[in-house]
């Protein structure tokens, strides 16, 4: 119980700072130029889930971008956690480690 | 080789618009957590090349290895951080600094770009650093070797090459502790070296783990482990920045950066998990070795030769990570029969005391 708890400060620190690196790439980013754009061709996929983050990718850039990170994060975060339950069950000590430079 | 023209192996991606053999994007997205994992970094320089071989995009690779990066530096500093490896008070006083510098060596780049020298001194300027990166490693291990008995020596930082001590004497304040890091030093010592190494990151177009690492243990005196886990969060940070700014560029397949994270995830443990079994020294030597490598396959591009530069990056992945597996598996069957034995110890004691 008490590794969990503080396995959720740690997640809620990261979180939080992938929270504000978004808001302040948010910030500081300047509007796309008028590069060459890559269009995603929508006709081709099947996926009722890819079929709307590629339209998304096609219509709304800046939102494509925020769901990118937050997905990135969520599933990192997801799989953090799912690596931690199945590590734990496997009898090591993953809490303390000698500090041994040599 | 007909098992590779299988359908199912295939996964569409729909913004770069062609087929992927997703068994390969979860090889490299294991092979680059377990190595990042280990060493503290997010391992740009092994994935973009890795990506491209299996038909992506250049401006793709680059893109998804860096959104993946992000992902991975998450899944990897949650381990780090049960393990107290990560230093977050370095890691926040460091980022200032190292967010200023990455836009400080983004804008020397634009104007390199300017003058058309952009391609040669980039790549030049790269392999000397890793030249010195892998020479400091080194040399520190033998200064180290000949110059202590094993008795004797500080079981905390480095020992052969001690820069920090020096650097930790300017008291300029306000002066702060680090707990985890077990040091005192100025604020602007860390917040300097988040600078210095951001311009070098942003210059050269890299996550940074290759040149934070040493720099958190030779110049702040970080011990081997905290600055593996330290530098991951900061990896973690500027790879969430960089995969919006990619992602605003259209330069991102999300599909392939989740499947990817997934091979990571137990890659990433695997890396990690091994940097309790290995003495920092250990660590740093096999992290030279990898600089060495990624420097040759540099070197080799410089001059065209494009498949021999694969073939040597692909070969070090697969070395090192075969290595770090090694010392990951067979130090958590040591810790388990120890465990055992000692249950089996206990469990005897028991028996006699009710004889």
């Amino acid at each position: 119980m008490k590794a969990m708890i503080g396995l959720m400060h740690v997640i809620r620190r990261v979180l939080a700072v992938a929270v504000a690196v978004v808001l302040f790439a948010a910030w500081a980013v300047p509007a796309v130029s008028g590069e060459f754009v890559v269009v995603a061709d929508t006709r081709v996929v099947e996926s009722a889930i890819l079929r709307y983050f590629a339209d998304l990718y096609n219509i709304n850039p800046f939102m494509n971008a925020v769901w990118a990170v937050v997905l990135t994060a969520l599933y990192g975060s997801f799989l953090g956690i799912l690596m931690d339950f199945i590590l734990s069950r496997t009898g090591l000590d993953l809490s303390s480690r000698p500090s041994d430079e040599r | 080789m007909d098992i590779f023209s299988a359908d199912w192996l295939y996964m569409y991606m729909p913004i770069a618009g062609m087929k992927v053999l997703w068994p390969a994007l979860l090889l490299i997205g294991f092979a680059v957590g377990v190595i990042g994992g280990f060493f503290g970094m997010g391992g740009a320089w092994m994935v973009t090349p890795g990506l491209n071989i299996i038909g992506f995009p250049m401006a793709f690779a680059i893109g998804t290895d860096i959104a993946h990066i992000a992902g991975k530096s998450m899944i990897s500093t949650i381990r780090h951080s049960k393990f107290g490896n990560v230093d977050y008070r370095m890691g926040l006083v460091m980022l200032g600094g190292t967010v200023a510098g990455i836009e400080a060596g983004a804008q020397a780049i634009m104007y390199l770009e300017q003058v058309g020298l952009v391609g040669s001194v980039v790549r030049w300027a790269y392999v000397v650093f890793l030249a010195l990166i892998s020479w400091l490693v080194f040399y520190d291990y033998a200064k180290a070797e000949g110059g202590t008995r094993p008795d004797e020596f500080d079981r905390q930082a480095a020992e052969g090459v001690t820069w920090y001590r020096a650097l930790h004497r300017i008291n300029i304040p306000p002066m702060l502790h680090f707990p985890v890091s077990g040091i005192t030093c100025s604020l602007w010592l860390p917040v300097l070296v988040g600078l210095v190494t951001g311009v070098l990151v942003g210059f050269l177009g890299i996550g940074g783990g290759l040149l934070r690492m040493p720099a958190l243990v030779y110049l702040v005196g970080c011990p081997t482990h905290i600055a593996v886990g330290t530098d991951l969060f900061e990896v973690m940070i500027s790879g969430l920045y960089g995969a919006f700014t990619f992602a605003l560029k259209g330069r991102i397949e999300l599909v392939s950066v989740f499947v990817m994270l997934t091979g990571a995830a137990i890659g990433a443990q695997i890396g990690t998990v091994a940097t309790k079994y290995s003495r920092g020294y250990g660590i740093r030597i096999a992290f030279g070795v990898a600089v060495l490598c990624c420097m040759v396959s540099i070197i080799l591009k410089e001059f065209g030769h494009e498949i021999s530069a694969a073939v040597i990056i692909l070969s070090a992945i697969s070395l090192i990570c075969l290595y770090i597996m090694k010392v990951m598996f067979v130090g958590a069957a040591q810790e388990l029969r120890e465990k055992r034995q000692s249950r089996a110890q206990a469990r005897l004691q028991n028996f006699r005391r009710m004889r």
